[in-house]
């Protein structure tokens, strides 16, 4: 069957439309319409809406909304979303980034996704089209997923509560090597009191280091205070082995760059 | 198989097809409208070589439907010489040889296209970021960037 | 840009009025217009799209090949399997009579590497030909495969190409292309240092940006045209005459304009199949590898694998070089035999050495059949012998390269496989690598020459 594209001002109806076999949902299309590209036959259909919703930015009272079509540059170029720049400037070349969407970042496979990265250690909300799931739970079910993500929210961290780092073997631009983001508060004596770390590139989808962040509470953010986060990073880590990098070297390397990161 | 209308204008001038539904920007133009300068490195948003400028943003011709783009100004490089009178960037990839196979070129100038028109004295680091979507498997980066910073300066001139 | 004129001033004529000056290179307005036309511009009304059928298996015997499906698949214009291709086995070497022919340009009875051309598949558009080739059915047997060089030229080992008879190609000097000059063991044995180390490298892919591809037009008179980006025009025109059975006269190659190819597309792969489907077809036809295809199928830079023992004295001078040289041609030859012999010529290095034992092997594995790829044969072999270098430099505690203009080979000197040195220039280059890399050597190397007294 050839392809074929169908578009629907909104959500409902197109995830009315994406019950039938072989659809695909169309976000920015650097997932599925490579797959086309590439000769996967098993997709006929692509599935997209034009719901204006999709493309808002809502940032109020310290919390975000983001659409699930808002696109990596607009998320970069956003005033109110500085602290995510960085992590959204991670993610491919300058058209890359003007294509791929925040909904479709959810569903990049290993060793891409460096968005979802930084949303899974912002513990953000995934709005879809069955209701709302914490981002944990929508990563482990979402090859099942038949819901349209419509948009994704979360508290904006602190100016400097936020960390992200992206490993690549190319500069100033490649595919991960890893990515790690974290989110620290730390009490006044500038010990850890609590730390959201999240992995990429170190099982088939994003994931929490919780060992890792169990081992910073009540540390400082210094050589010693680190040491045992630094030694249970890799705890409950499948990593990827691509042609980037094996799993072993991505295991080896993630700690010294989780120290940087702690560290910076 | 269903054929969609596209609509848009290509370097200024209407373009209307026919196209079956789900083909690529990029084949739309180089098959159907005969415009083979965005050019078809990986079909998978890694190389660059099929960039364009959609309504003044850089995008990968070969990850977007040609039917999502009606109704859109697009700009390829075989649309930049007006009068038969080089573009500065093209003059300046001349001028430096920052060709070698040439298969990169059309994508490279769109890339710098796009940073020349936001940002008209671009760093040599804004220069580099800005075609790190861009793949030169000759390795021929170094005249590449040259040749931007080049026409960066001769746009400056030219304004003042 | 900078000329050093100061060498060699006096045997050369100083009257060059291009070298040095810069010149507009020819093709770069095309290039910066998008005008210049790669194969992949041309189309044509009612071209056909080639899909191939590819081995999922590095090693097995094919029971049987059913296309009925895909033959009814819609869009589906013809399918080719072997017994299409009027010389389905052949080598592309054998123009200068490096054979025997061992390799399918369909599979038959068998697939030797993961990825091997099985069927190809024609539809009206690349979408129909990858669905109808989704449909293909191959019966596979699945046999042992052997991927490590060693491994393969042991007794027992699975034989990966019967047109060879065992897992190496027979040179006429044996298993193995042999340099023998002096006496090594002699050398080993005055030597008052040994070193032996192994090197080895793995596949690596040329990845050029344009992907290897040919678009054909049958020109109505039983003469075809064909649009490639070969960067061996004549070599694949002439390859194709064999496997196609068809006059030259018949064949038009229109070519020249390569999108990156580094050495990655000499191989002569796409043009055969394609062009017979045009003329099976009468239509014209495309066939261009997909990104994936490229990095996984078009053949790398062949894995080797370099032993290297030498016998150095404490004032820096080796004495003796043993090399033995493993290529991995994959499961074919292509240009591999080639390249293992390049290497058996170039393992002394650009050094003298007065005694010298090299035996260069050309390996079968049910790898992705190697080929071309800049400088191949010797590339590895450098990289190998430059770390050799440095290594026996530290051992007797001499300037690394203070050893290098020691052992730097001179205009006169005879070497290993007896060409005699004319035209070396090494010393030179040292000399300036060292005042640009402000690395000082000793005054005497500074004032040595390529030329030796008397020569």
């Amino acid at each position: 069957m050839a392809l074929a594209l169908q578009t629907f001002p909104t959500v409902k109806d197109a995830n009315a439309a994406l019950k039938a076999a072989g659809t695909r949902y169309l976000g920015g299309g650097t997932l599925v319409v490579r797959a086309a590209n590439e000769g996967d036959v098993s997709v006929s259909g692509l599935i997209r809406s034009t719901d204006p919703a999709l493309s808002a930015i809502a940032v109020a009272g310290g919390k975000a909304r983001i659409g699930a079509s808002v696109t990596m540059a607009a998320i970069a170029r956003h005033p109110d979303l500085g602290a995510l720049a960085k992590a959204a400037r991670a993610v491919g070349g300058p058209a890359i980034r003007n294509t791929a969407t925040i909904g479709g970042n959810l569903f990049a496979p290993a060793p891409y996704g460096d968005f979802a990265v930084a949303l899974l250690a912002l513990d953000a909300t995934v709005d879809t089209e069955d209701g709302e799931l914490p981002i944990e739970a929508f990563l482990a079910k979402r090859d099942d997923s038949r819901a349209i993500v419509s948009s994704v929210r979360f508290t904006l961290p602190k100016a400097d509560g936020f960390r992200f780092l992206k490993v690549s073997r190319v500069k100033p631009k490649g595919v991960s090597v890893l990515s790690i983001a974290a989110v620290l508060e730390r009490a006044a004596d500038g010990t850890v009191s609590s730390a959201r770390i999240a992995l990429g590139c170190m099982a088939d989808r994003p994931m929490r280091a919780k060992a890792a962040e169990r081992a910073l509470k009540g540390k400082k953010l210094d050589q010693n205070g680190i040491a045992a986060a630094l030694a249970a990073a890799t705890e409950g880590t499948a990593p990827i082995t691509d042609p980037i990098a094996s799993a072993w070297y991505r295991a080896e390397v993630l700690p010294v760059h989780l120290g940087r990161l702690l560290l910076a | 198989m269903a054929k969609v209308p596209v609509q848009f204008t290509l370097n200024g001038s209407e373009k209307a097809e026919f196209v079956e539904s789900g083909t690529t920007l990029l084949n739309a133009l180089r098959d159907k409208i005969g415009d083979t300068s965005p050019k078809g490195g990986c079909h998978q948003g890694t190389c660059g070589a099929c960039s364009v400028i959609i309504d003044g943003e850089l995008r990968l011709s070969c990850l977007t439907l040609a039917e999502t783009c009606n109704g859109a100004a697009i700009t390829t490089t075989s649309g930049l010489a007006e009068g038969g009178v080089l573009h500065p960037l093209q003059r300046a990839f001349l001028d430096t040889f920052a060709t070698q196979c040439g298969f990169c070129t059309p994508g490279m100038i769109m890339a710098a296209k796009v940073l020349l028109d936001h940002t008209p004295n671009p760093s040599r680091d804004e220069v580099v970021e800005a075609l790190s979507g861009n793949i030169c498997r000759c390795t021929g980066y170094e005249p590449i960037i040259q040749a931007v910073l080049t026409a960066a300066r001769a746009n400056s001139q030219n304004a003042a | 840009m900078e000329l050093r004129k100061n060498y060699f001033a006096d045997v050369r004529k100083d009257d060059l009025h291009e070298i040095g000056q810069p010149r507009p290179r020819s093709d770069s307005p095309g290039h910066v217009t998008g005008k210049t036309a790669f194969f992949a511009d041309r189309s044509f009304p009612g071209m056909l799209h080639l899909k191939m059928v590819r081995s999922p298996h590095h090693h097995a015997r094919i029971r049987s090949i059913d296309t009925s499906q895909a033959e009814k698949h819609p869009g589906v214009v013809k399918v080719l399997t072997a017994k299409d291709v009027p010389h389905n086995v052949y080598t592309i070497l054998i123009l200068i009579q490096i054979g025997p022919e061992d390799e399918t340009v369909l599979a038959d009875g068998k697939v030797r590497w993961k990825g091997e051309a099985v069927v190809a598949v024609l539809a009206e558009t690349e979408r129909a030909a990858q669905e109808a080739a989704a449909k293909v059915k191959v019966d596979y047997e699945v046999l042992p495969a052997v991927f490590d060089m060693e491994e393969a030229l042991k007794p027992g080992a699975p034989l990966v190409n019967e047109y060879h008879g065992q897992n190496y190609y027979l040179y006429d000097s044996g298993e193995c292309r042999k340099v023998r000059f002096g006496d090594v063991e002699a050398g080993f044995a005055g030597a008052d240092h040994i070193l032996e180390q192994s090197y080895q490298s793995s596949p690596i892919e040329h990845a050029p940006t344009e992907t290897t591809g040919c678009v054909v037009a049958p020109e109505g008179n039983d003469r075809f045209t064909c649009y490639t980006n070969t960067q061996a025009m004549f070599f694949t025109l002439d390859n194709t005459s064999i496997i196609l059975q068809m006059p030259g006269s018949k064949l038009h190659f229109v070519g020249g304009t390569v999108g990156g190819g580094f050495g990655g597309k000499v191989d002569v792969i796409v043009e055969p199949i394609a062009i017979l489907g045009a003329k099976l077809t009468g239509r014209p036809v495309c066939f261009v590898y997909s990104r994936e295809e490229e990095m996984q199928i078009s053949s790398p830079r062949a894995a080797e694998k370099v032993v290297i023992k030498d016998g150095v004295m404490k004032d820096g001078r080796i004495v003796a070089r043993k090399v033995t040289g493993y290529t991995d041609a994959g499961a074919y030859s292509r240009h591999s035999p080639y390249g293992a012999q390049k290497g058996a010529g170039h393992y002394p290095g650009p050094y003298t050495i007065p005694n010298v034992w090299i035996d260069t092997y050309c390996v079968y594995t049910n790898r992705t059949p190697s080929s071309a790829m800049r400088g191949f044969g010797v590339t590895i072999g450098d990289f190998a012998l430059e770390v050799q270098m440095d290594k026996l430099a530290r051992l007797i505690g001499m300037d690394p390269l203070e050893f290098r203009f020691v052992n730097a080979y001179r205009d006169g000197d005879m070497k290993a496989h007896r060409q005699p040195t004319e035209g070396a220039a090494l010393i030179e280059c040292m000399q300036e690598a060292s005042r640009a890399a402000n690395w000082p050597v000793a005054e005497k190397y500074m004032a040595m020459s390529s030329y030796r007294k008397g020569a």
